[in-house]
């Protein structure tokens, strides 16, 4: 743990990452006690008020603004933030589930198996993954429980490919060969023996597919097809936001940049996890 | 070669044959659409027969036959808010597609290539840290937000360029520098730790120990081999620029097959919403192709290999 902070200290991408990173998970987590207007009702007197700061006539204490309907731009990035990271993650987690699974299996077998799914794959990366996660969300119509459902849906491909890689190396490592021989059952050895080698680049993969998750699922939101509301969506706000482009600035900058900053910070911290744990990649990438 | 060119011809057929089969299943499970076509209150009879009409009526394996057999022909079905041949309605719109991803492709990879080269050669330098910061910003900026951005300046605030709109090469503008800025930034980096990985190969030493230019050996010994992985690059850039032609078309009003796309699913014309999302995903397997092509003439070890 030590040596893992002061790998950390020693980058300052990395470090940087982290560190707003966590202001937004904090954020996130701690949002009912931080004492911010309703992100979903609005006064209609406060339509369209400025920032506070621009120091343009702006009456109530709103910091970043309001919208449309005088609702609270902070309180609904930070509500938003809630709903999106939570989607995110959850999307992560379960692509990699099934992602790490299906490549431990594809890994393991290797032959037919392992050809009809990587066929699989090959076959959904022929799919643009914004249309092939929009033609679902259509289907399947927006919820939140279907969102997640498209975004792991578009997720799992890429840790099958990398963790059948390494499942192809592990497996003839002589643990698991030695594990063979005194007669480990398959699903034993898959779990016991192969799936803790593979979870360090699992976790890379999917701190990295983390970062693109979140866009698409702004971008999602941001076509309509999104968590439906009342729930505060930052691709949603600058949907709406758009309408309003030429008198309230402030409703489109700002929940765009909260996802530039959170999937920058996604990101660092992503390049920084492949860093540590493979110091043969160190400062290339 | 030819074992080479064989096998990838037959993944993309493969691949081709997937997606359309994808499409068949979602789109069956978007519900009936003799539901839509009629007006409210239709009797069951009528029902009946519309679903008899449209082939609803049979086993879903046998729909899937006859649409399989359909859409080798083209024949996607009639879009039901146009009334005509969903694939023509989508043909209509390819060309603006084509035009704002090509454009954005050509001018992010030449904004790529020199910024990748520039942060390579000036190892630890300024020059590197811009051009990484950039690189770093513009992947993490979402294409929709940078356009509305750019829109809001230059659009709204100077009035130099149309909101959104086609036609004048001034309404090309934002759409495709928005999307080239996305382009350049996975280019620059990936080009600049090719570059840094080639610069320290033998065969590098070899030449600058020869007394060779060092302009001749950027080019011919480091750039050629650095620029391979970006070939396959560009494959993937294809498919995010094609699939996210939805979001941008949306942003800038762009008269192509995404933002129909997106009118066919508010509207739930199935025809419309399958032939486009089955032509865009033709049209990736086969730059794909292209490039599996490229990339085995580039690099004879690739085409040995099998």
């Amino acid at each position: 743990m030590r040596s893992f902070f002061s790998a950390l200290l020693r980058s300052k991408a990395g470090l940087f990452g982290w560190i707003i990173l966590s202001i937004f998970v904090l954020a996130a987590l701690l949002a009912p006690v931080l004492g911010l207007d309703s992100p979903v009702r609005g006064s209609l007197s406060a339509r369209l008020d400025p920032p506070t700061w621009t120091g343009l006539f702006s009456p109530g204490p709103h910091p970043l603004g309001t919208d449309q309907l005088g609702r609270d731009i902070l309180s609904r990035i930070i509500y938003g933030s809630r709903v999106t990271l939570a989607v995110a993650a959850a999307a992560v987690i379960l692509g990699g589930i099934v992602g790490v699974g299906l490549g431990i299996v594809a890994g393991y077998f290797r032959g037919m198996t392992d050809r009809i799914l990587m066929r699989l794959v090959d076959i959904q990366l022929a799919f643009p993954l914004m249309l092939l996660a929009l033609l679902v969300v259509a289907a399947l119509g927006p919820s939140l429980r279907n969102i997640i459902i498209v975004l792991a849906l578009t997720s799992w491909i890429r840790y099958a490919r990398i963790i059948r890689g390494q499942v192809l190396a592990v497996r003839e490592r002589e643990f698991v060969q030695s594990a063979r021989a005194i007669g480990s059952g398959t699903l034993r050895i898959m779990f016991r023996h192969i799936l803790p080698n593979v979870l360090t680049p699992a976790l890379v993969v999917g701190t990295l597919e983390l970062a693109r998750v979140i866009i698409m699922d702004a971008a999602l939101s941001f076509l309509g097809l999104g968590v439906p509301p009342p729930a505060p969506s930052w691709g949603r706000m600058l949907a709406d936001g758009r309408t309003y482009l030429s008198t309230a600035w402030w409703i489109v900058t700002f929940p765009g940049l909260a996802i530039v900053l959170t999937v920058l910070s996604v990101n660092l911290v992503g390049d920084w996890l492949r860093d540590y744990f493979d110091p043969k990649q160190r400062g290339l990438k | 070669m030819i074992r080479y060119l064989l096998g990838k011809l037959a993944e993309s057929a493969i691949a081709i044959w997937g997606v359309v089969t994808i499409v068949f299943f979602v789109t069956r499970i978007l519900g009936d659409p003799s539901a839509l076509l009629l007006p409210i209150g239709a009797s069951p009879e009528e029902m009946a027969r519309l679903q008899a009409d449209l082939g609803l009526d049979q086993p879903l394996f046998l729909q899937y036959l006859s649409y399989l057999g359909n859409i080798a022909t083209g024949d996607f079905g009639q879009s039901f808010q146009f009334g005509r041949p969903a694939m023509g309605v989508v043909l209509e719109r390819m060309p603006a597609t084509m035009e704002l991803a090509f454009t954005a492709l050509i001018l992010g990879t030449l904004l790529g290539v020199v910024a990748g080269t520039i942060a390579a050669l000036n190892r630890g330098r300024l020059a590197e840290l811009v051009v990484m910061l950039f690189a770093l910003l513009g992947q993490a900026t979402p294409v929709f937000w940078l356009g509305i951005m750019l829109i809001l300046f230059f659009a709204v605030d100077l009035r130099w360029l149309p909101t959104g709109g086609y036609g004048t090469p001034a309404h090309l503008v934002l759409p495709a520098f928005t999307l080239a800025v996305f382009v350049s930034a996975s280019i620059a980096r990936l080009l600049r730790s090719n570059l840094l990985d080639v610069l320290k190969e033998d065969y590098v030493r070899t030449a600058r120990a020869k007394g060779l230019m060092p302009r001749v050996i950027l080019v011919w010994h480091v750039g050629r081999n650095a620029l391979i992985p970006v070939v396959t690059m560009i494959g993937i850039i294809m498919g995010e620029l094609l699939g996210g032609s939805v979001v941008t078309e949306t942003v800038f009003s762009w008269p192509g097959v995404g933002r129909l796309i997106i009118q066919a699913i508010e509207t739930k014309d199935f025809p419309v919403i399958q032939a486009g999302v089955a032509l865009i995903a033709f049209i990736f397997v086969v730059i794909n192709f292209a490039i599996d092509l490229l990339y085995g003439l580039l690099d004879p070890r690739i085409r040995e290999r099998r």
